[in-house]
């Protein structure tokens, strides 16, 4: 199969740009790697025809890794027509299919590069963090203004999560740590005032990124969405053309309501990427497949551990390698 | 794909059923792969659900289905008590130990809700227990969680142990039992770090604070959104500290909440509370009832179904449906059928039971004024009973006699008359649409009370 010698080139290869980053990938995903491929392997040798009870197993193999119903459904009936079309009955042979299906849906129609963050060069840039409660918006802020920091920008924190007890000493602690100032306001106070000053320090302290933090808030308190609107207009006011990206962060582990969470938060932020965290636990990440499939939103950071430098680009190409390695591995053999 | 509930996707595989004296295997077959997918959908782990559908089919292509009158409601009858059966029944009591302090334990992947939910149960046992319990701050790795904790017990007036975040997670458990041992509170309880349940080094920990610490409670956080995984963070957990009960949160947003089923299923402990809010007094008893309606995404159709066999004889909804069908209904019928659905319960779910009107679009979403409904029956009452079974006899005289022994006007007398006879129209209509045929679309069906 071509498709995976030439990721596999690009992992292994010469021209291999970077090592570290798809080791990375391995490592974090090598719990989803492991089960989800083993079982598409287990799949396929349990079963000599192609047939219904086939792909009936392959649907929930699918399913369990919380790809979604409906993208499940639609990739079978897609599998289906193209098995029928090549005329394949030798499971060996739909293991190809399956795998070159799942790539095409994260890939979409475009495409191969990686996802990267839409910054101004010589201007202030504004990334808004906004998500449901718990999924790690303050601990990828830290991580990121680590990541910016190292590539020798000027990073300034805006402590928008008023509400939740410690979420700004939380803040405060990853400033510290990652040596960035943060501008904050006390407990209780309007969302909309810190960003605001936020906005007017990192213009007066010609910062390269701001990085807005916000409370977490479940998709479906009208009030809460509406602050959360409240917070970008005064943004968009503020600078023109900001906030330059909105990222909706979203936890691995959630279920079917991450679908919900995107279209939600699209609906009153504009979101323009996803930041996807917690994927080096058991939590398969298939819903990034059904959210690229259906809102065309791009994963733009994954992440990957509970170290500083554990937020990583996210780049389709090494994500879908981390997912198939064991494949690619035994059809290199 | 939008989520329909588990009612509207059996009505649609039903509604290719009506017309067929009797329901076949396949029929059944083809409702429980709909119970399947709603199950899927709400993230009941794949697995969880095949067991689950396995008995359904099993009573269901028996005889309590297949026989039915209504073998749809029959469908969801036995789901919803399939699924209470296998989320147990409610249990929210806290154990208290023999000697005081009772501990409990919070533990939980990162970004559940453990500190949140420490501070609520501890708003709970001081507020409906009259205890005073000491919250122990034992995350000593994400930053600020100690203060979180202050902050939250500060909130609460609630002291809170803490020996900063250079002390070791268990030294800090132990200490924290003599302190309160020292100052009488009664309850312990210690927020620790959320943690992956991969993760050896940290799962050492928490199994090495149980140890010392001997906690009467091992509550085990978990998110109402986990998908599929669901069921490995809790069975990890649960081999590795053998948990007392689960806390599920964030249970005030909009996901169906399928992992409290796979959690339950895989794990055999109680759900014993749910976070419901952001709020400190925001922590309510699990009811494992509502969550089975919540999962099959259908409200409180599901006791209404069970009011409207209590309250619906079995052999009066026939004859009704056989009038129905020759358009023999009466006033007398629908007074009486109005009746019964009045004992029920909220009119706008209910039409959707009466006999053959949960078949029609339109009438779902409707809001109904209960006044108008007795304005209705008003009339029909001051009507004599050879006009109830004859509305031909109307004349102007009788009207006017009828609006005044109701009390309403001419012009609502006469409107009620006129929608009664559409709706027998639509009867007929719908009689001769059984069998498969598509009736008029658009037309809406109307209750002579909307």
């Amino acid at each position: 199969m071509s498709f995976f010698k030439k990721l596999k080139d690009k992992f292994t290869g010469s021209d291999n740009e970077s090592p570290e980053v798809s080791d990375k990938y391995k490592e974090g995903l090598s719990k989803t790697r492991n089960s989800f491929s083993s079982k598409i392997n287990d799949l396929v040798a349990r079963y000599r025809k192609v047939d219904e009870d086939f792909f009936e197993d392959l649907e929930e193999i699918l399913i369990s890794a919380d790809v979604g119903v409906a993208t499940v459904m639609d990739l079978i009936d897609e599998l289906k027509m193209e098995v029928k079309r090549q005329n394949i009955k030798d499971t060996k042979e739909v293991k190809e299919v399956i795998s070159e299906k799942l790539v095409e849906i994260y890939y979409g129609e475009d495409d191969e590069s990686v996802e990267e963050l839409n910054m101004k060069d010589g201007e202030l840039s504004v990334v808004l963090f906004v998500g449901v409660n718990g999924v790690g918006k303050t601990t990828t802020i830290g991580k990121l203004a680590h990541k910016l920091k190292e590539e020798g920008k000027k990073v300034v924190l805006a402590a928008g999560d008023t509400f939740r007890a410690g979420a700004i000493e939380q803040l405060e602690v990853w400033g510290e740590r990652v040596g960035v100032e943060v501008i904050k306001h006390n407990a209780g106070s309007d969302p909309a005032a810190v960003i605001y000053d936020g906005v007017q320090a990192a213009k007066s302290r010609n910062a390269d990124v701001l990085l807005c933090d916000t409370a977490g808030r479940l998709q479906n308190k009208v009030n809460l969405m509406n602050e959360l609107s409240k917070v970008k207009r005064v943004i968009e006011r503020e600078i023109p053309g900001a906030p330059h990206e909105v990222l909706l962060v979203l936890d691995a582990t959630t279920g079917q309501n991450a679908m919900s969470q995107a279209k939600t938060f699209s609906a009153s932020t504009d979101v323009t990427g996803i930041v996807l965290t917690k994927l080096d636990g058991t939590a398969k990440g298939g819903i990034v497949l059904a959210i690229r499939n259906e809102l065309q939103i791009p994963v733009k950071f994954v992440g990957l551990g509970e170290k500083v430098n554990d937020l990583q680009s996210f780049d389709a190409q090494a994500f879908v390698y981390g997912l198939f390695a064991d494949m690619l591995e035994e059809e290199q053999e | 794909m939008a989520f329909e509930g588990l009612a509207d996707r059996l009505q649609n595989t039903i509604k290719k059923i009506t017309g067929k004296g009797k329901v076949s295997e396949q029929d059944v077959k083809e409702m429980t792969r709909e119970v399947r997918l709603a199950l899927l959908e709400a993230d009941v782990n794949f697995k969880v659900v095949k067991d689950f559908i396995k008995r359904v089919k099993e009573r269901a292509i028996g005889q309590e289905v297949m026989e039915s009158l209504t073998p749809g409601q029959q469908v969801i009858k036995v789901v919803k008590e399939e699924l209470t059966n296998l989320m147990g029944g409610e249990q929210s009591k806290i154990a208290v130990a023999d000697r005081p302090p009772t501990v409990i334990m919070m533990v939980g992947l990162q970004g559940a809700g453990k500190t949140t939910t420490t501070g609520k149960l501890a708003n709970l046992l001081r507020k409906k227990y009259n205890r005073n319990p000491l919250l122990v701050a034992a995350d000593v790795y994400r930053p600020a969680a100690i203060n979180q904790l202050q902050t939250l017990g500060k909130q609460l007036s609630m002291p809170v142990f803490s020996l900063g975040t250079d002390a070791n997670p268990v030294d800090i458990a132990n200490q924290a039992i003599e302190q309160a041992k020292a100052d009488h509170n009664d309850y312990v309880i210690i927020d620790t770090a959320g943690r992956l349940h991969v993760d050896e080094a940290l799962m050492g920990e928490l199994k090495q604070i149980k140890a010392d610490v001997k906690p009467n409670e091992v509550f085990l956080v978990v998110d109402a959104m986990t998908g599929q995984d669901a069921v490995n963070v809790a069975e990890s957990f649960n081999e590795q500290l053998d948990i007392t009960g689960v806390v599920l949160t964030k249970l005030d947003g909009d996901t169906r909440g399928g992992a409290a089923l796979s959690i339950k299923a895989v794990t055999d402990k109680p759900i014993k509370f749910a976070g419901m809010g952001e709020k400190l007094d925001e922590l309510e008893a699990f009811h494992p009832e509502r969550m089975a309606s919540r999962i099959l995404g259908m409200g409180d159709v599901l006791s209404l179904i069970e009011k409207a066999q209590e309250n619906v004889d079995e052999k009066r909804a026939k004859e009704l449906e056989e009038k129905m069908r020759t358009a023999s209904f009466t006033f007398d019928d629908f007074l009486e059928q109005m009746g019964q659905v009045r004992n029920m319960g909220p009119i706008e779910d209910l039409i959707g039971m009466l006999p053959g009107a949960n078949k029609m679009k339109g009438l779902k979403n409707v809001q109904l004024d209960e006044k108008q409904i007795s304005h209705v029956e008003a009339i029909i009452q001051s009507m004599t009973k050879k006009e109830r079974q004859d509305p031909s006899l109307m004349n102007a005289s009788r009207k006017k006699r009828i609006a005044k022994g109701s009390g309403r006007s001419v012009t609502e007398v006469n409107r009620l008359l006129k929608q009664f006879d559409e709706m027998k129209k639509m009867m007929k209509q719908m009689s001769n649409m059984q069998g498969g045929k598509k009736g008029k679309k658009g037309k809406g069906f109307n209750f002579p009370f909307m």
